[in-house]
């Protein structure tokens, strides 16, 4: 094997929670070194609350390997991100590159809206660390992949957002670095343009570069990449082929659980409801972390009403892994659908039906709502997950077919086949 | 690009206390610098009515209102010369400067995506937010020739000190938006002084007045505190010629000061420059 491309050695990085803003204005800053020079101890707690995002990283990449880093928010992915892209410092710890690094952590970093496509091309082109030269020669090319020609002189504040993305990243799949670092930018525009992005991915590594991607897309990693990272609580507690990776992320508690209840005090909610429990739920009552496509899903929410006479309606946000929202629900069956609510402890099951969904992940987030005048007593986003399987044993809507079957929806129909003559 | 794989070929490590300003790579981004002050310039006059015309139309009226209210009203000497033209010999540097200082100074804060999304060296930011200042002062440059054939003042050979004098005011302009664009990262309390400054500065530089007035003891403080009022000086000389010389110690006191001020700002922003996307 040859020299690795990238290599990282105990890196870590201390944040000092509260510095930012504590010392926002020099009046803080000269009242708090006031306060010190009269020694009162209790000034200068909040000030070293320290917090290392990352600690003790250390990984090699060797040229021309696609690399996916992932892990649930908060595990360090970012900040790994931000060190590599050289844009904050780390604290301890050291990355050597070799080559031209380009670091998309947004599509369209320094797109000024005043400034026409044109304009905004060249300038984000210098940004994302072309030559002007090179700019020009592939204009032509990168308006053409945006499919934005007519409004090349238009400011790019009167784009609708789909041309904006599209043109931004048209800049940055045109870039040619030898270390391609990219984060989650595929989340953005339709889904036919996200094709065409991770097609263009696709042909960077192939032409043999070194991609390192950070993505919640597990279906994404595990097209793209042939090596995952598994980082939890800013360390890196896996590494190796995305079939080992991926799956342990996904079922093994590294990734969101199927189930979560909050302590007394740490409750989320209102000053008249709060959030209990939630879970996701077999029929049988049981919790279910991976589930097949042929049976139901229950969503279970458990909530107290603490004070007696409002209308309180539980609704439920289900996306898959690509952060679509597959739908929204509310309880419009209960009881209690236009009717205040006496206080107590409330139970709130909605049910998935079988053969509804699509394999994949399922992200649910809960919430409460008072209605008009509105009120969101609770929303917790992206809280419980669990994997929809197929089985394949050919009784679900894919039938005998074993291969990658598109859709968010895969319900099994009524079809009617007769012959005719 | 291969050619250049040298550059790239790094390693990043928490840095020292102290960094030197690191000229090669500033040197290889210096497209990028020019494309950051041309944006400046594009953005400062879009969807303007009459566009780059405010960049002659502050001056003109800056310089009528102070002729009408330092020659006819205070009574204050022109030195020879007509005193619109003495006026605006001086409105020149001092408008460049401080339009560099109020844009140089926030650049780095209304440059906030940047900076915490790529990388690319900090200090072209308030380099870059100086440097788009200088098409206004050459607009502004152009009207002051067609003032001074109006009012019919020969040209000498001093105009070709000219551009040394600009080299010392954009040198103040680059030092002190070093030091309050790093500052107003962290304080924000900088974006409140600085236009409280300019407009400070703008009455007690000699720019509605000649610095011959100041009284002889207080001179060498004057220009020592307030570098920009030698520069003033060196502008009036080489536009209106001999007869406005600068007082050479106070000139050379104010260069020192600058300087002192370019140094120890790009040290200042160097060492505050790694915490910019923690804290911004």
């Amino acid at each position: 094997m040859s020299d690795p491309i990238i290599s990282v050695r105990g890196l870590g990085k201390k944040y000092h929670l509260g510095i930012a803003s504590r010392h926002d204005t020099l009046r803080d800053r000269l009242a708090d070194t006031a306060a010190r020079l009269f020694r009162r101890k209790e000034t200068s707690s909040a000030a070293t609350t320290e917090f290392w995002a990352l600690t003790d990283v250390s990984f090699d990449i060797q040229p021309g390997e696609v690399v996916g880093i992932i892990g649930r928010n908060g595990a360090g992915k970012s900040t790994l991100l931000k060190l590599l892209s050289q844009i904050t410092e780390p604290t301890t710890g050291e990355i050597r590159l070799r080559g031209r690094v380009a670091s998309l952590l947004e599509v369209g970093t320094g797109f000024h809206p005043e400034l026409t496509g044109r304009e905004n091309v060249f300038l984000n082109g210098a940004i994302l660390g072309m030559t002007q030269a090179e700019i020009r020669k592939k204009f032509d090319e990168i308006v053409d992949f945006a499919g934005i020609e007519k409004f090349l002189d238009t400011p790019v504040k009167r784009y609708s957002s789909g041309m904006y993305v599209r043109l931004a990243f048209a800049v940055a799949a045109h870039l040619e670095p030898e270390i391609l670092i990219v984060d989650e930018v595929l989340a953005v525009g339709d889904s036919a343009f996200q094709r065409k992005c991770l097609g263009k991915m696709q042909d960077v590594s192939a032409r043999g570069r070194t991609v390192l991607f950070v993505s919640h897309n597990m279906a994404a990693v595990t097209r793209l990449c042939q090596r995952a990272i598994l980082m939890q609580d800013g360390k890196v507690v896996m590494e190796g082929p995305h079939q080992k990776v991926v799956p342990a992320y996904l079922h093994g508690g590294f990734s969101t659980m199927s189930e979560k209840a909050w302590p007394p005090g740490k409750r989320p909610g209102s000053s008249s409801a709060h959030l209990l429990s939630t879970r996701l739920r077999r029929l049988d009552g049981s919790t279910c972390e991976t589930a097949d496509i042929r049976e139901p899903v229950g969503i279970e929410t458990r909530y107290e009403v603490l004070t007696n006479g409002q209308i309180m309606i539980p609704n439920y946000h289900v996306f898959n892994e690509d952060g679509t929202c597959l739908f929204v629900i509310s309880d419009i069956r209960s009881p209690w659908y236009r009717q205040p609510r006496p206080a107590g402890v409330y139970e709130s099951v909605a049910w998935i039906p079988g053969n509804y969904l699509a394999e994949g992940t399922l992200i649910v987030g809960v919430a409460l709502t008072t209605p008009q005048p509105e009120q969101v007593h609770y929303y917790e986003r992206d809280v419980i997950a669990c994997q929809v399987v197929d089985r394949m044993e050919g009784d679900s809507a894919r039938g005998d077919y074993g291969l990658q079957l598109p859709g968010v929806i895969r319900p099994l129909l009524e079809w009617q086949t007769q012959t005719l003559n | 690009m291969s050619s250049f794989s040298t550059i790239y070929d790094r390693v990043i490590r928490p840095s020292r206390k102290l960094e030197a300003v690191n000229f090669s790579e500033l040197w290889f981004y210096r497209e990028l610098f020019w494309q950051l002050a041309w944006r400046n310039v594009l953005v400062r006059y879009k969807q303007t009515a009459i566009g780059l015309a405010w960049a002659v139309l502050q001056p003109l009226l800056t310089m009528i209102i102070f002729t009408v209210l330092f020659e006819k009203v205070a009574k204050l000497p022109s030195g020879g010369a007509p005193y619109a033209m003495v006026t605006f010999a001086a409105l020149l540097p001092w408008q460049f400067f401080s339009n560099a200082v109020t844009t140089g100074s926030g650049s780095l804060v209304s440059s906030q995506n940047l900076i915490t999304k790529i990388y690319f060296p900090r200090l072209l930011i308030p380099a870059s937010a100086v440097a788009g200042n200088a098409i206004d002062f050459g607009i502004t440059l152009v009207l002051m020739f067609m003032l001074m054939a109006w009012y019919a003042v020969g040209v000498s050979p001093l105009l070709l000190l000219l551009p040394f004098f600009f080299a010392l005011t954009a040198a103040a302009a680059l030092g002190l938006s070093l030091w309050l664009g790093a500052l107003n990262v962290k304080y924000r309390d900088v974006s409140h002084v600085v236009p409280f400054l300019t407009r400070i500065g703008l009455y007690v530089s000699p720019v509605g007045f000649i610095s011959a007035v100041i009284p002889e003891k207080y001179k060498l403080a004057y220009y020592t505190l307030n570098p920009m009022a030698g520069f003033i000086d060196g502008f009036r000389w080489s536009i209106l010629g001999a007869g406005y010389e600068p007082w050479w110690p106070g000139l050379l006191s104010g260069s020192l000061v600058t300087l002192l001020v370019l140094i120890t700002g790009a040290y200042y922003f160097r060492s505050a420059e790694r915490r910019f996307a923690d804290i911004i």
